[in-house]
């Protein structure tokens, strides 16, 4: 009962494959959109705001619907990128990335941007007096002091990443080993007469994975509110 | 020598101040609310006045007319805060040694070992600035300010936040940092404290300043907490 087939390991792998890719290249981006939010004032920030947060209150099928109408083949976007650098998205694995990683995305910015908030200016303030350009007072003071929330976004965006469904499937469709990851997997085996045990065998694997990373993060957040204001 | 000329709006508060330092310790004595800390805010860099300008010697550091307006990691000034403002996620090693680093300057040995012994804080070095106390903290914050081999020193209210006696604890050492080489502004609105401390008084009331000179700007009735 507990030992995977061939192909629940592909969609397993698959979706982790997915996950950390979708994470890891957010990254990034999340943590610079949530410091412009957290500490600029500029010309459409409101703009900016609804745009990253959009995918939280869209119904998934609808980010799918739009990220196919750029990203497809003949999208906008896609189109451009297939024909210059060879990037192709349409019911690719990248594809699933790209919608894990847009799915993922608010709930990230928005963990990082509250712990950015949270670091005092004025620390940030007597870093740049000290000699710290921009760049270096970002690097050493606000970057290090908003670790936690940079470690509950990533566990938040990782998450979503792992149990994104309706935008994924809108978007790459549902192909074994390529875009079918574990929530598609349980999707399709709970629609065919003998997939229940294999389903039940998904179900008990992305309880094990949600289950990890919470306590990793949990552990990783302790470590790293010790390493800021501990004892010792 | 540091020439300020500077006027600034900050909400209904209209600051306007001309004054100029010589080496030493040059107290901005005024009472709380008259806009000593945005006057040295504007001297670091960390606030932009409206008009005028900055000179520190030869070097420009402001000039709202020619759209002079050096940044201040480029001012190369030491800022020792009211509050201490010690970095939670660092020890006070790395505290006293962040300007040097930032500013890129070669290691000194000999100076840090002085600086520390001067401050009395080399049993702090391991420990993370949570578990200072008010004094030490303060103590250190002198400590990374001075490391970072300012060209000008900036102490706000460096005793405010502390206890009458914590402020005779650290007192001494700012007596000690008269015989610093690096001229100094402190800014305070206790006039003992100044008394003992400076050696130039710019009296600073309500956005203006309202004089220039020595100890007998200094009224007779300010508090002894310090006598």
């Amino acid at each position: 009962m507990l030992s995977l087939s061939p192909d629940e390991w592909t969609a397993v792998l698959l979706s982790l494959r997915i996950a950390v890719v979708a994470t890891t290249v957010a990254l990034p981006f999340g943590i610079a959109i949530a410091w412009l939010l957290a500490r600029k004032d500029f010309w459409g920030k409101a703009l900016l705001d609804g745009v990253v947060h959009l995918p939280l209150v869209l119904p998934p099928v609808v980010t799918g619907y739009l990220l196919l109408i750029a990203f497809g083949r003949r999208g906008v976007i896609g189109a451009f990128l297939a024909d210059w650098l060879g990037i192709v998205f349409a019911f690719r694995w990248t594809g699933a990335a790209l919608a894990c990683g847009v799915m993922g995305f608010p709930l990230m910015v928005r963990a990082i941007r509250l712990s950015i908030e949270a670091v005092d200016g004025k620390l940030e303030d007597a870093s740049w007096t000290l000699g710290a350009n921009r760049f270096l007072v970002f690097a050493t003071i606000t970057l290090p002091l908003a670790l936690p929330g940079i470690i509950a976004g990533v566990v938040l965006c990782f998450a979503k990443a792992l149990g994104e469904f309706g935008a994924t499937i809108t978007f790459v469709s549902n192909i074994p080993g390529e875009t079918q990851t574990i929530s598609a997997a349980i999707y399709t085996y709970t629609q065919t007469p003998s997939g229940d045990a294999a389903a039940a065998r998904l179900a008990l694997v992305a309880i094990a994975i949600s289950l990890v990373a919470l306590i990793a993060s949990e552990w990783l957040a302790r470590r790293a509110d010790i390493r800021l204001h501990g004892v010792g | 020598m540091l020439t300020v000329d500077v006027e600034k709006q900050l909400g209904a508060f209209a600051l306007r101040v001309k004054f100029e330092t010589r080496d030493g310790v040059t107290a901005l004595f005024g009472p709380s609310g008259s806009g000593k800390t945005s006057i040295i805010n504007m001297v670091a860099g960390l606030l932009t006045p409206d008009r005028g300008r900055i000179m520190f010697g030869p070097t420009l550091w402001f000039d709202a007319a020619g759209g002079v307006s050096a940044p201040p990691h480029r001012r190369g000034i030491g800022y020792v805060f009211q509050d201490g403002r010690l970095f939670p996620h660092m020890t006070v090693a790395h505290n006293l040694d962040y300007g040097r680093r930032m500013y890129r300057l070669p290691r000194e040995p000999d100076e840090q070992a002085r600086i520390v012994a001067m401050l009395d804080i080399a049993h702090l070095l391991e420990r993370r600035p949570g578990n200072l106390s008010g004094g030490e903290r303060q103590r250190v914050a002198i400590g990374r300010a001075l490391l970072m081999r300012p060209r000008l020193l900036l102490l706000d209210e460096p005793l405010a936040s502390l206890d009458a006696a914590r402020k005779r604890e650290i007192l001494p050492y700012l007596l000690r940092l008269r015989d610093e080489t690096v001229p100094m502004i402190y800014v305070s609105h206790h006039a003992a404290e100044v008394k003992r401390i400076a050696t130039a008084i710019v009296r600073i009331d309500n956005g203006s300043v309202t004089g220039i000179g020595g100890a007998e700007l200094l009224s007779t009735a300010d508090d002894d907490a310090l006598a």
